[in-house]
């Protein structure tokens, strides 16, 4: 997945001031192309949903361009070696977000969700802006490893204490808006595991006693890992949220194995997942039939079924879309009813624009993913590597369970479509991570630059 | 740690190609699977997407569509609902179609092939095609005086052009408003329930779809098989039938509502409606012949459709002489639809030759430009002119000096026959009511109109009579509307 890239300095370029193109005239352009995509899908939307462009499309696309100008301006100011590809795949992204989200409320008047997804946008770009400006060196972040792990484990703790929303313990309501705590908290994880990690890895890899194949750890550098592990999805059954459980769980196996190259642990970290996840299909109803309808997606839309569930519609909006998709406001996934514009936003893309645009879509993540472990091989500390790991991790992961989810391929658990999925907490952790990615992959560039 | 991290994204470069290839997998291979789902409702939700198209009659919408913002958005809605609903049929969104709304659905709906000729071209810009229209062969103003001549009672009105078979009229009472069965709410379940369980059966087609005994109307037919098949050679010579006749091989004595019916001839018996002539009439043609001359009026054949199906009206294909002697005065299982005997008459008026009905006069496209265009069509010759003119002789006499005067029009020809309907156990049921007749201008040759009229509860005795007294007029009504055409 590492591309053709340049880690490793070509002689020339047009911006060769310190040896490396910097490339923010590309990220510019691919910026542009970006607002431009956006644009064009909020205009069509409106085109096929009330037969005229939006009235608001011109302040769509001021505000859309402004948040790219800005963010461009303080990458180029504070971070102007970053990949040139991490902020326009998160602007195109979250701008494609809001138009599908903007194209759902057309099919659920009296539930605007689009106004509510731009200002949590717009926090996180601010966030974003915060980060690259004031953030000049990652590693000052391993400082605070501990105070990282305790505020994720807070973060983790305080949903207990409001009410459940559809049946999971994982919002917290204030002042007309709620957000999760979890998805924050899965950011500070990631820091947390990569300073400790980074600290204690190579205990982790070469110390402590055999045990058949695997090389067990002493207990005195695997003790904090194994609490914190176990705290943190302690807590989340008890919030009866699988999605953000299995995230933090990969996360946490994904990220050993980075740090200690012991196959032994992927092994021992899918065994546990394994038996975790039988005993909680044996043991909770509502996980057993997510597990059912991934069996049988149209077992209710048979004789004397109960109608088309939630993931048959999905699919069934999937399988519409077909090769070029039905375009933008033109499909039905409105169908899928509760959560559309959440945890099946994919299926509106997948209907509106096709095996093409999901494909395009797939593609983008991969790119934004692909670019966290290029800056992961490239940098040279331990902490700011698996920092880099984790954070693409936490990318590829949601991704591929939430994707795999709505379309059939493993059985489906809740969890945001970063960037697209209608939710604030999740678009403001998205944007911190993109700004995390930008200030490694800078930092990652830079390095690479001969000094003198 | 540069290992790991390769094998990592190796990793995720799997995942990736997984998730596409099975995005490929529905989305391609298994997309008509999913398509075709029973349960995936796209399909209806684009047949309701743009408005139904119209039926017409006289070139005037007697349909329309509502804009209801609702998922299933258009709903049909109807003007002159009751009036109408024989023709149209309902189209709902709950329940299905019928009738013309039905059997027309593919251009209606706007799935017809025909109504677009850029079919790849729309297809590639997904824009849907539009619905085309229906022209109906209803004569707005013959339809508008059966109905009214009809109102308050139980029955049916069909009428059609003989010379080429458009259908003029077709009323059926008690009716419904089929738009209260059109639309996505409570209402409409609360509608059809209502409807079909209303014991007067508004929904029912009393004219396409509900077969009577045809009573003494049908001796047309029997009088018909007897000159075709040589029987009787002059219609003014007295028939050899005494009056009461016992049914062969019974002690059962048929008997007449006329002292005058005693080997009548064959005029004055259908003037009078003579029960006895027309037993034996029937018997002495003999079963072969009888079926013979029934099936060429258009009994016994379910075939029939205008385009929607009619059902079909029946002769006994196995009866002994007795049961021949019944059926040949239009009792026994002897039983027709409005429609067959309205065809009855117009095969007599046009000189021997019965044209397929149809109610659809054309389909045009979105444009208005004709897509298809119904040719009249010779269904069959049941018999010679020179027959046919004999009967039409015979039937003018009915209304001249007939049990059918109430049907006399001035300035015009008008052939009917009448007829009461016994039937329920024991004959105890009251009895159904028919006319049928036909008109052409005194000075014209070729037959105007061809009618059938049948009225549950007949008011008054159960004799012919009651055929003229309560069918007759409005018959009379539906031919002079039609006359005026």
């Amino acid at each position: 997945m590492r591309g053709a890239t340049t880690t490793q300095a070509p002689p020339a370029g047009r911006d060769t001031t310190a040896g490396v193109p910097r490339r923010r005239g590309v990220e510019l352009a691919l910026l542009f192309g970006a607002v431009v995509v956006c644009l064009l899908g909020y205009t069509a939307v409106g085109l096929a949903t009330g037969g005229a462009v939006p009235p608001d499309a011109r302040s769509y696309a001021a505000g859309l361009g402004g948040i790219a100008l800005l963010t461009h301006l303080a990458v180029r100011l504070r971070a102007p070696y970053a990949d040139p590809l991490l902020l326009p795949i998160a602007v195109l992204l979250n701008g494609l977000g809001l138009v599908l989200i903007y194209r759902l409320d057309q099919a659920t008047p009296g539930e605007r969700a689009a106004p509510t997804q731009l200002v949590w946008s717009t926090l996180g770009v601010a966030l974003f802006l915060l980060v690259v400006v004031c953030l000049r060196d990652h590693r000052v972040l391993s400082r605070y490893a501990y105070v990282c792990g305790l505020a994720a484990l807070i973060l983790l703790i305080v949903p207990i204490f409001f009410p459940a929303l559809n049946g999971a313990r994982i919002w917290v309501r204030f002042a007309g808006y709620s957000f999760q705590p979890g998805e924050f908290a899965k950011l500070l994880l990631a820091v947390f595991f990569a300073a400790y990690l980074a600290a204690g890895g190579h205990a982790l890899a070469h110390s402590g006693r055999r045990l058949w194949f695997l090389r067990l750890p002493p207990g005195r550098v695997l003790a904090p890992v194994v609490a914190i592990w176990l705290v943190s999805v302690g807590v989340l059954v008890l919030e009866q949220d699988l999605g953000t459980s299995i995230l933090f769980f990969g996360l946490f196996v994904v990220m050993l194995y980075a740090a200690t190259g012991r196959i032994g642990w992927i092994v021992l970290g899918a065994l546990l997942a394994t038996a975790g996840a039988v005993a909680v299909a044996r043991l909770e109803p509502r996980v057993n039939g997510r597990v059912q309808d991934w069996l049988h997606p149209l077992a209710g839309t048979e004789a004397g079924g109960a109608g088309p569930g939630q993931l048959a519609q999905s699919l069934f909006a999937f399988a519409a879309g077909g090769k070029l998709g039905t375009g933008l406001g033109e499909g039905h996934s409105a169908l899928i009813g509760f959560a559309v514009k959440s945890d099946y936003i994919l299926a509106t893309a997948g209907e509106e624009l096709g095996l093409a645009g999901l494909a395009a879509l797939f593609v983008l993540y991969a790119l934004l993913v692909a670019a966290g472990f290029r800056a992961a091989l490239a940098l040279r500390d331990q902490f700011g590597r698996l920092l880099a790991v984790g954070l693409a991790s936490i990318l590829a992961l949601q991704v591929f369970v939430i994707a795999g989810g709505v379309t059939g391929l493993i059985p489906l658990t809740g969890m945001a479509m970063p960037f697209l999925a209608k939710g604030g907490s999740s678009v403001v952790t998205n944007w911190v991570i993109v700004a995390l990615l930008v200030r490694l992959s800078d930092r990652a560039r830079a390095d690479a630059v001969p000094r003198t | 740690m540069t290992r790991s991290i390769k094998a990592l994204s190796a990793f995720c470069l799997l995942l990736s190609a997984a998730l596409l290839a099975n995005a490929v997998r529905i989305q391609v291979f298994e997309a008509k699977t999913y398509d075709t789902n029973p349960a995936n409702r796209r399909p209806v939700i684009a047949r309701y997407g743009h408005p139904r198209g119209d039926i017409l009659v006289g070139g005037v919408p007697v349909t329309g569509s509502k804009d209801t913002r609702q998922r299933l958005r258009y709903e049909r809605t109807y003007r002159d609902g009751p009036l109408y609903a024989p023709v149209t049929g309902y189209a709902s969104q709950t329940f299905g179609t019928s009738l013309l709304e039905s059997a027309a659905d593919g251009v209606l709906s706007g799935s017809d092939t025909r109504l677009d000729l850029m079919r790849l071209w729309h297809r590639f810009t997904r824009t849907p095609q539009p619905a085309g229209a229906v022209e109906t062969t209803i004569d707005p103003a013959v339809q508008r005086a059966a109905y009214r001549a009809l109102h308050g009672r139980t029955g049916a009105v069909a009428a059609v052009e003989p010379t080429t078979g458009e259908i003029l009229a077709l009323v059926s009472t008690p009716s419904y408003d089929p738009g209260g069965l059109s639309g996505n709410d409570g209402k409409v379940a609360q509608n059809w329930a209502r409807l079909t369980t209303d014991p007067r059966q508004p929904m029912l087609n009393r004219a396409l779809s509900r077969t009577y005994p045809p009573g003494s109307t049908f001796k047309v037919v029997t009088a018909a098989a007897a000159l075709e098949h040589g029987i009787v050679t002059d219609p003014n010579a007295r028939t050899d039938t005494g009056s009461p006749y016992t049914l062969p091989g019974t002690t059962t004595r048929l008997r007449d509502g006329s002292r005058h019916c005693a080997h009548a001839s064959l005029r004055r018996a259908l003037a009078l409606s003579c029960n006895t002539v027309f037993a034996r009439l029937g018997v002495r043609v003999g079963l072969p012949g009888m079926l013979a001359t029934a099936r060429g009026f258009g009994f016994n054949d379910s075939g029939l459709r205008i385009p929607a199906p009619v059902a079909p009206s029946a002769f006994g294909r196995r009866l002994d002489p007795a049961q021949l002697a019944l059926s040949s005065i239009g009792q026994f299982n002897t039983a027709a639809t409005p429609l067959q005997m309205a065809m009855v008459a117009a095969a007599v008026a046009n000189h021997g030759t019965l044209m397929r009905p149809y109610l659809v006069d054309r389909l045009t496209d979105a444009n208005g430009t004709t897509i298809d265009h119904t040719r009249p069509v010779v269904l069959r010759r049941p018999i010679h002119s020179r027959t046919a003119e004999i009967l039409q002789r015979l039937m003018v006499g009915v209304v001249s000096h007939g049990t059918g005067r109430q049907a006399a029009l001035p300035g015009a020809v008008v052939g009917a026959k009448t007829g009461t309907a016994q039937h329920g156990v024991r004959n105890a049921g009251v009895p159904y009511a028919w006319f049928i007749g036909w008109a052409r201008q005194r000075e014209e040759h070729a037959p105007r109109v061809a009618v059938a009229v049948v009225v549950e509860g007949a008011k008054s005795r159960r004799e012919d009579i009651t055929g003229g007294g309560d069918g007759g007029p409005i018959a009379r009504e539906v031919m002079r509307a039609a006359l005026r055409r």
